[in-house]
């Protein structure tokens, strides 16, 4: 695949907002939840069919940005703009690609730190605590109402993984294949565990106070915390030898005081203070929770029986230096998608870049993802 | 190695019945298995190492799994599958036994084909010679073959009388044709078994 610097250019987020309080979509914890808002972008075009859409589902800290600028001024492309835009991988001369905030962000969509009708006042921990498969009913509501009845594809890395393959178990008709990279059918203990180191750092912020910190400073030193933490679980060994290795920042020799800083703990300290700007403490504690909560096979009886009800081809990719989402939590989606039968291709690309990987690596993941898609598509 | 191993695919493609479940361990580009599924209309899926080759299973449209065959087949079902194949692969592996042993547990019958280290010219290299030979068979130095498991004819026959597989069918052939009318151990460069577990497990010495 040649290298297409082609950028999608400009595109503008929008709002889909349904229900009412007590009317919107039945959540796993039995409650009706609404009004919802869902900030969604679209890229392409749908055909007459309609028959070439695409959902993509981000990951843990993404957003409905994909791909393209929101205005001209922007430096910097959405968050898979490698992979989604004109002559890539998802190419959005061929397909109509849409993606959404999940619900429980904070980057448009209703989340913890939108505001309840009812009281006025952001929910906090009022809001429901929600499920990777309700992040799924409310994408299938925006389709809907966009009048999309059929996916040619759903894809997504790690968390959007886990939507990706809720989709093609929940919904067998709507879901012609399914791409699911660097994720697992059921959150690690390993997996939980970060989750929860998160969670606690975030909690033990003074200024967290139970969730209720709308009206002042938001629990900064915990959620910048709780990022490094997390940053750390999506590189590797390797990415971060080569990277930052033992290197000092500003020093060529220690100082043997505490003003002596490694070039490592210089960026995770980068991420952590950018990543306060941009999310909400609340938003990190109820997705990292959804996570945790997903196990594909709870509802059905098994992985196995879960996996037998898709109609969908699969694509599965796993990376080398994933730590998280390790390549046998891929391999036991396929082994269970060959149980029954199913069309379900799997490679393990090596990659040095950790968990990141699906985010980082474009090229060789590219060349796969657009071969699979033409078979689908029926080139 | 490519054109020879087109014409050991006609010989698979006339023995596996139509509408049946195919398991191509090592299915390189996917060939095989994309002739399997247009001509005999089977369900087929493909083992395979390679990233390349992977790409090139799936621009085709055909279902690969990015595996090692020396770590088993453990994940698969009893007799999940109507054939499992090892084609041209069976040299390669470090584990023959235990491959051939695991492609009989998850397929009701086998295909395996392999070149024949006793071919005469074979034989006549090392003999004359005193060096490894080296011939459009095996066309690789010692040094940097990916053979570790060569073997003749007679050693895998008598290999799966040892481990109580029978053999339902062979064909053998020599330079890409059928060998007709001449000892196979001597003049076949190539040979192909159809296999099935024994009833009676009939061992010899452990292997």
């Amino acid at each position: 695949m040649g290298a297409d610097e082609r950028g999608y250019g400009i595109v503008k987020p929008q709002d889909y907002e349904f229900g009412e309080a007590g009317r919107g979509v039945r959540l796993d914890n039995g409650q009706e939840f609404g009004p919802i808002t869902v900030r969604y972008e679209t890229y392409g075009t749908l055909n007459d069919a309609r028959s070439n859409a695409i959902l993509v589902v981000h990951a843990f800290s993404g957003d409905a940005h994909v791909t393209g600028i929101h205005h001209p001024s922007d430096k910097h492309e959405g968050w898979w703009s490698g992979m989604v835009g004109p002559g890539k991988a998802f190419d959005t001369d061929k397909y109509f690609i849409i993606c959404s905030n999940v619900l429980g962000g904070c980057q448009g969509s209703t989340g913890p730190g939108s505001i309840d009708p009812e009281t006025r006042k952001p929910y906090g921990l009022t809001f429901p605590v929600i499920t990777i498969h309700d992040m799924v009913e409310v994408q299938r509501k925006l389709l809907e109402q966009l009048g999309i009845s059929s996916l040619l594809c759903v894809t997504g890395g790690s968390m959007g993984g886990m939507q990706a393959l809720d989709w093609a178990v929940s919904y067998p008709d709507f879901v012609r294949s399914a791409i699911v990279l660097a994720s697992t059918a059921r959150l690690s203990a390993q997996g939980i565990a970060f989750n929860a180191v998160g969670r606690n750092a975030i909690m033990s912020d003074p200024a967290w106070n139970e969730g209720n910190y709308y009206d002042g400073s938001p629990p900064g030193r915990g959620l910048a915390t709780a990022r490094m933490i997390g940053h750390i679980t999506y590189l590797s060994d390797e990415s971060m030898r080569v990277k930052f290795g033992r290197r000092l920042r500003k020093r060529e020799a220690y100082g043997y005081d505490f003003a002596d800083l490694f070039e490592i703990e210089s960026y995770l300290n980068y991420q952590g203070d950018k990543f306060v700007e941009r999310f909400d403490a609340n938003s990190y504690i109820y997705l990292s929770k959804a996570m945790d909560y997903f196990d594909l096979g709870d509802r059905y009886g098994g992985l196995k029986e879960a996996l037998a009800r898709t109609k969908a081809k699969f694509l599965l990719v796993s990376f080398t230096s994933d730590w998280l989402f390790p390549t046998y939590q891929s391999k036991e989606i396929v082994y269970g998608l060959m149980k029954s039968d199913k069309d379900v291709s799997f490679t393990e690309i090596s990659c040095p870049y950790g968990h990141d990987s699906f985010l980082l690596e474009t090229e060789r993941q590219g060349e796969i993802v657009s071969s699979f898609l033409d078979t689908v598509n029926g080139k | 190695m490519e054109s020879r191993q087109h014409i050991s695919y006609d010989e698979i493609v006339n023995i596996v019945e139509p509408e049946t479940k195919v398991l191509d361990l090592g299915c390189g580009d996917g060939e095989l298995l994309h002739r399997l599924i247009h001509e005999k209309k089977v369900h087929g899926r493909g083992v395979e190492i390679e990233e390349e080759m992977i790409l090139r299973c799936i621009s085709k449209g055909i279902s690969v799994f990015q595996g090692n065959l020396d770590e088993g087949l453990k994940d698969y079902g009893t007799k999940s599958y109507d054939y499992v194949i090892l084609n041209q692969t069976l040299q390669v592996i470090r584990s023959p036994v235990l491959v051939l042993e695991e492609m009989l547990r998850v397929g009701k019958k086998a295909i395996v084909s392999f070149p024949n280290f006793g071919y005469f010219v074979t034989r006549l290299q090392l003999l004359w010679t005193g060096r490894m030979p080296v011939n459009p068979q095996l066309p690789n130095e010692w040094y940097n073959t990916p053979n570790i498991h060569l073997c003749t004819r007679r050693d895998f026959t008598l290999l799966c009388k040892q481990l109580g597989i029978n053999i339902l069918d062979e064909i053998a052939l020599r330079n890409d044709r059928p060998l007709r009318g001449l000892p196979k151990n001597l003049f076949a460069t190539e040979v192909c078994y159809v296999l099935e577990r024994g009833t009676e497990r009939n061992r010899g010495p452990q292997v």
